[in-house]
């Protein structure tokens, strides 16, 4: 059993891991220098094997979870405590191992990458600060605590995007992420606010407690539950919410990798697994996560369809697979989505790590430019091929295996079902699109800044990660072939391996969806391999559909022109800021005014004649006379 | 009473002005230093008193360090100093906000005599309305101000700057007028001037010469002018656009809390009852404060009018947390006006380094500056993200606080619902601060402003004692809440629950 204390290392190291190197390695180190990498690498180092350990000893504790003593952090008397508290259970310890060891491979694999560049230090102080960020969110205990890594995890997210501020599209790609991520964190904060006013906790476990008692219940229960996933919508970049993460690609690629595979976009999603028993417990909570996953796994999959930059088919296709998640959250329970998110980590990484080895040697993103790979780079064509084909969900590669589950699950919702076998063929459609506009044919040159005319592969510090990577993303999962993954996260039978292994073959399931995916990646054979069908004439011919996909439906122009600048910015705005001058600060001034020009008037009525003044003097009491006469 | 210790700390500032502006000749070095002295004194000594405070729950509502000597006999009007849980912090961030100003002045160097005796005058009066007890000491200091910051704005401010000093002096006016009647009504009902002796059986001296809530709305005036509350914002930007830097880090940083701190010592705990009646009203006005506030942020192309806006959208926050009425709410609104102290206090000092250093303070021109001032971006960054209210910095315990307490009050039906719109604040409040960012350092660096300075050893050296504070408070804010919970559980206790 481990020592509580170490689970609180394990997210403290990375933190200790920044510290250092913003405060000794960055001001004192010299720029070539390589320590501030080892620093965090050394760091992750520990942080992996404390969480291995963390799972071993929660794979034996009772109900599979370790108490952590909570402190406290702010207490005020007859109204509100808030605490530090940790929740180590199994869902905490999966997310621990995955974090820390794709974190860790892409800090390996970014040693080669980012050498050399003049932010160097600054990317491992950020990339350190995010990595805990994400590793506290997963074993914080209450919302509160919670709240704050989840914050962290955007903040961070924003400075990694935009880690090359000076290229304004860098600056505004960081700027959107954190602002529409922040729109779903106002859900998630009315969320909270909602559950605690209800049930004067912020305990997610006895939040737990109460959802499955039926203590909380009712509206409440479904409204604390849809704000939660306000949160997640926007941090997992799902319908509507998801325009920050294509453009989120401004980073440096590494930071792409990390950001789609284990954090930021994974955090809504096991936000949504953290509080299941609450989802659970609300079907129209429920319901909302299971319709907001499949239409955008299949939204997003259609954008990816005509991406033309690599980095944009995998951002496309994150968005899709996220979809899917949080469908297997919505209709099958937490083991399903989060074997998913654990599998998708792995392949995700290793595709993102694959486009920036390609973009190494090529100096440019857009697949349209590159073609012919396959001979010059053979370890990361092979490592990408492994990927595609895993997350297009070929057996038995581990994409397969979460994928076929989820697809099973959404039987229970005939349109969703549905819609997630189109997806299954659009995804294998376009990462193949990928593969063969990448590695297949000739090559066509590179970008403007490609160092010379023939590309060569990464070094090995670079291709290390890669293949490690590569062969999680074959066996990772084998995992649950015996049922133990999901026996661990909540729902139990368990058989054998050979068993389970080839189980799927005795059913008509995965025989469709593989039949969907074989397809798909035909048809991208036939397009973009052997060029038996022209791709401009298919796009001339779906015309409407092309251009819909490629200007991702508009919903940037609706947000950023329509909405943002002219109702907001120019409209709305625009006449509170008249109305502000004009009204409210013209009346203040208007007040000053009228008693100069009031002044101005009596000031005529001192003529300095006696005469008037007596007049005046008449007038006064004859008034007043009067007015005794006739009131008094 | 055993030592002086509350005297010597609102004497010393003014004390240092009078020294500085009589006795030192034109010695700019000497003048400089002496101000530092007589400013980092009152701050230390008011530190030490943050660390002896008796923060036991015994101690709740209890005035501590008091003093009080017979001053208008007639009157029974008294010099009565004494701080609880609720001042003390407030005096800190004062004593605090003070001695970094004079850093931040440094570099002045027109009629250096008079400029920090007038900085210095102002420091002392703002400590005399936190420290006062008694209503015509809190009035005269209250009124002192308006002396001080006329000077700084019209003779060491900028563009329209005798307009807006002006038109600060005159609202403040207004308000005060308002004010004075309420204290007079006050008086008059109850023969009294001690604000603890009516707080605790006051309620039953106010007599029918005058309506409770009559009183309670000629109070509210004067301090509402002053957070300022919408409609009776608009001098704010002004005064703080055209004022010299430190005096903007000053007015702020601690001047505008006078009117939070006035709502929670007087209209509250004398008014509980009227203050539960109304609430509502108030409620409403600070939701309109918070997003009308942001959105008019959104639309300002000056630096320097932008941070004043956002001063607007935040002390909506606190109006809201005062109003709310609940434990909860109120300390968090007191948190806010701390944090919203030192966070402003940090933007507006940066906001005056950008501009001296590159002339510039339109935001259409600048751009690109984190190549030519790596350490200003850094540090105005951490300044935005707290403003933004990004955990681990004071401003997300100060608004997490208010929207909880705001959103489990009981005092207003539907309270809930205007805690939601307000907490859309927050996601405006993101939108300017990484538009101004992003305008302001990056993007690709500017030739016009190659070879600007960045910050020089003076200029870290507030700038990390600033950050310090918003990181710590923010990481621990039980630093501070322990305290303000003492001063106010005893105001929710007249409150009844």
């Amino acid at each position: 059993m481990i020592p509580y204390q170490f689970i609180w290392l394990i997210f403290l190291l990375p933190f200790f891991s920044f510290l250092i190197i913003a405060f000794f390695i960055r001001p004192f180190v010299k720029q070539e220098s390589r320590i501030a990498g080892y620093t965090l690498i050394a760091a992750l180092s520990i942080s992996l094997a404390l969480s291995v350990w963390t799972l071993a000893s929660v794979m034996t504790a009772p109900n599979h979870e370790l108490p952590v003593p909570v402190i406290n952090w702010v207490v005020i008397e007859g109204g509100v405590t808030l605490h530090l508290g940790l929740l180590v259970d199994a869902l905490t310890a999966v997310m621990l191992v995955v974090v820390t060891f794709v974190s860790l491979m892409i800090q390996i694999y970014s040693q080669g990458y980012m050498r050399g560049d003049p932010g160097y230090h600054r990317y491992y102080a950020w990339m350190s600060l995010f990595t805990m960020s994400m590793l506290g969110l997963i074993v914080a205990g209450n919302l509160v605590f919670m709240f704050v890594f989840w914050e962290l995890v955007g903040l961070c997210s924003y400075l990694l995007i935009g880690f090359w501020f000076h290229k304004p599209s860098a600056a505004n790609a960081a700027k959107k992420a954190f602002i529409v991520t922040r729109v779903g964190d106002f859900g998630f904060l009315v969320g909270i606010l909602i559950l605690y006013m209800n049930t004067g906790t912020f305990d997610i476990a006895e939040l737990h407690e109460l959802a499955i008692t039926g203590v909380l219940a009712g509206s409440v229960l479904t409204w604390g539950a849809i704000g939660i996933f306000a949160g997640a919508v926007g941090k997992s970049a799902q319908f509507p919410l998801h325009t920050w993460l294509p453009d989120a690609m401004e980073g440096p690629t590494p930071v792409s990798a990390l950001i789609h595979s284990a954090t930021m976009v994974s955090a809504g999603v096991f936000l949504v697994a953290r509080m299941f028993p609450l989802f659970e417990n609300s079907p129209a909570a429920l319901t909302t996560v299971a319709v907001i996953g499949g239409v955008t796994a299949i939204f997003a999959a259609s954008m990816g369809l005509v991406a033309n930059d690599i980095k944009r088919v995998l951002a496309y296709s994150t968005i899709s697979q996220l979809g899917y998640m949080m469908l297997g959250l919505g209709t099958g329970g937490v083991a399903i989505g989060i074997f998913h998110l654990f599998n998708h980590a792995f392949f995700k990484a290793l595709l993102f790590l694959g486009a920036g080895s390609v973009n190494h040697a090529t100096g440019t993103f857009d697949m349209r430019l590159m073609g012919g790979l396959r001979r010059m780079m053979p370890w990361t064509y092979a490592t990408f091929v492994i990927a595609s084909l895993s997350i297009a969900g070929i057996w038995p590669l581990s994409g397969f295996w979460s994928k076929d589950e989820i697809v099973i699950s959404a039987l229970a919702q005939p349109v969703l079902f549905v819609l997630a076998m189109i997806t299954v063929f659009m995804t294998a459609f376009y990462m193949f699109r990928a593969v063969f506009m990448t590695f297949g044919g000739e090559y066509r040159g590179g970008g403007p800044e490609a160092h010379d005319s023939h590309p060569h592969e990464s070094p090995n510090v670079m291709v290390v990660p890669m293949v490690a990577l590569a062969v999680l993303a074959v066996f990772s999962g084998l995992w649950n072939v015996t049922g133990h993954f999901g026996a661990l996260l909540g729902h139990g039978e368990t058989h054998g391996f050979f068993a389970g292994l080839f189980h799927p073959f005795t059913q008509v399931l995965p025989w469709l969806s593989l039949i969907l995916a074989g397809l798909g990646i035909l048809l991208a054979y036939a397009i973009y391999d052997k060029k038996w069908v022209s791709a401009e004439r298919l796009g001339r011919l779906f015309r409407p559909l092309y251009s819909l996909f490629l200007h991702k439906y508009w919903l940037d122009e609706l947000y950023e022109n329509v909405i943002v600048k002219t109702v907001l910015l120019r409209g709305l705005f625009g006449s509170f800021e008249r109305f502000d001058s004009r009204g409210v600060d013209g009346v203040v001034n208007g007040v000053a005014s009228s008693a100069i020009y009031g002044g101005r008037a009596l000031r005529r009525m001192q003529t300095g004649q006696l005469q008037l003044y007596g007049l005046f003097m008449g007038i006064g009491i004859l008034a007043i006379i009067f007015a005794i006469f006739f009131f008094g | 009473m055993d030592f002086s210790y509350l005297s010597i700390l609102l004497f010393l500032p003014v004390a240092g002005a009078i020294i500085v502006a009589f006795f030192c000749g034109d010695r700019a070095r000497l003048i400089r230093w002496l101000a530092a002295v007589f400013t980092f004194l009152p701050f230390a000594l008011s530190v030490a008193l943050f660390a002896v405070f008796d923060r036991s729950q015994a101690a709740a509502g209890l005035i501590q360090f008091e003093e009080k000597l017979l001053w208008i006999a007639p009157l029974n009007a008294n010099y009565h100093l004494g701080v609880d849980g609720l001042s003390l912090p407030m005096v800190v961030l004062t004593t605090f906000l003070g001695f970094l100003s004079v850093l931040i002045s440094w570099k002045i160097n027109l009629r250096l005599r008079e400029y920090f005796g007038w900085l210095l005058l102002l420091e002392t009066s703002i400590l005399g309305v936190f420290l006062s007890l008694d209503l015509l000491l809190f009035f005269i200091m209250w009124e002192i101000e308006i002396i001080p910051m006329y000077f700084l704005i019209t003779i060491w401010g900028a563009g329209r700057k005798e307009y807006s000093a002006m038109k600060y002096v005159i609202y403040t006016l207004l308000g005060s007028a308002f004010m004075l009647a309420g204290i007079l009504s006050l008086y008059f009902t109850t023969g009294s001037l001690n604000m603890v002796e009516i707080a605790s059986g006051g309620l039953g001296m106010v007599q029918t010469i005058m309506p409770a809530a009559a009183i309670f709305f000629l109070l509210l005036i004067g301090f509402a002018i002053k957070l300022p509350v919408f409609p009776f914002h608009t001098w704010l930007p002004d005064a703080h656009t055209d004022a010299p830097t430190a005096v903007s880090v000053m007015l702020a940083g601690a001047l505008i809390k006078m009117g939070g701190y006035g709502m929670i010592r007087l209209c509250v705990s004398l008014f509980p009852g009227v203050a539960k009646q109304y609430a509502v009203i108030l409620i409403i006005l600070a939701v309109i404060g918070v997003l009308y506030g942001a959105a008019v942020t959104l639309r300002q192309t000056d630096f320097k009018r932008m941070i004043a806006y956002s001063s607007i959208s935040h002390m909506g926050y606190v109006l809201l947390g005062v109003f709310a009425l609940s434990q909860v709410s109120l300390v968090g609104a007191a948190m806010q006006m701390f944090s919203h102290g030192v966070i402003t206090g940090l933007l507006f000092a940066m906001v005056g380094l950008v501009m001296h250093n590159t002339h510039e303070r339109d935001l259409r021109n600048l751009g690109g500056l984190a190549r030519q001032m790596p350490i200003i971006a850094v540090v105005f960054s951490v300044a935005g993200l707290a403003s933004l209210g990004l955990p681990t910095t004071s401003g997300f315990a100060a608004e997490f606080l208010i929207f909880i307490g705001s959103f489990t009050s009981t005092i207003v039906p539907g309270i809930q619902i205007y805690t939601i719109l307000s907490i859309l604040g927050v996601v405006l409040t993101a939108g300017y601060i990484l538009w101004m960012l992003q305008r302001v350092f990056y993007g690709p660096p500017l030739e016009k402003f190659n070879g600007t300075a960045d910050a020089d050893i003076l200029e870290r050296v507030y700038m990390f004692a600033l950050i310090a504070v918003i990181m710590l408070v923010g990481i621990y804010p039980a630093i501070l809440t322990d305290l303000f919970k003492l001063g106010i559980s005893p105001i929710v206790g007249l409150l009844g629950g």
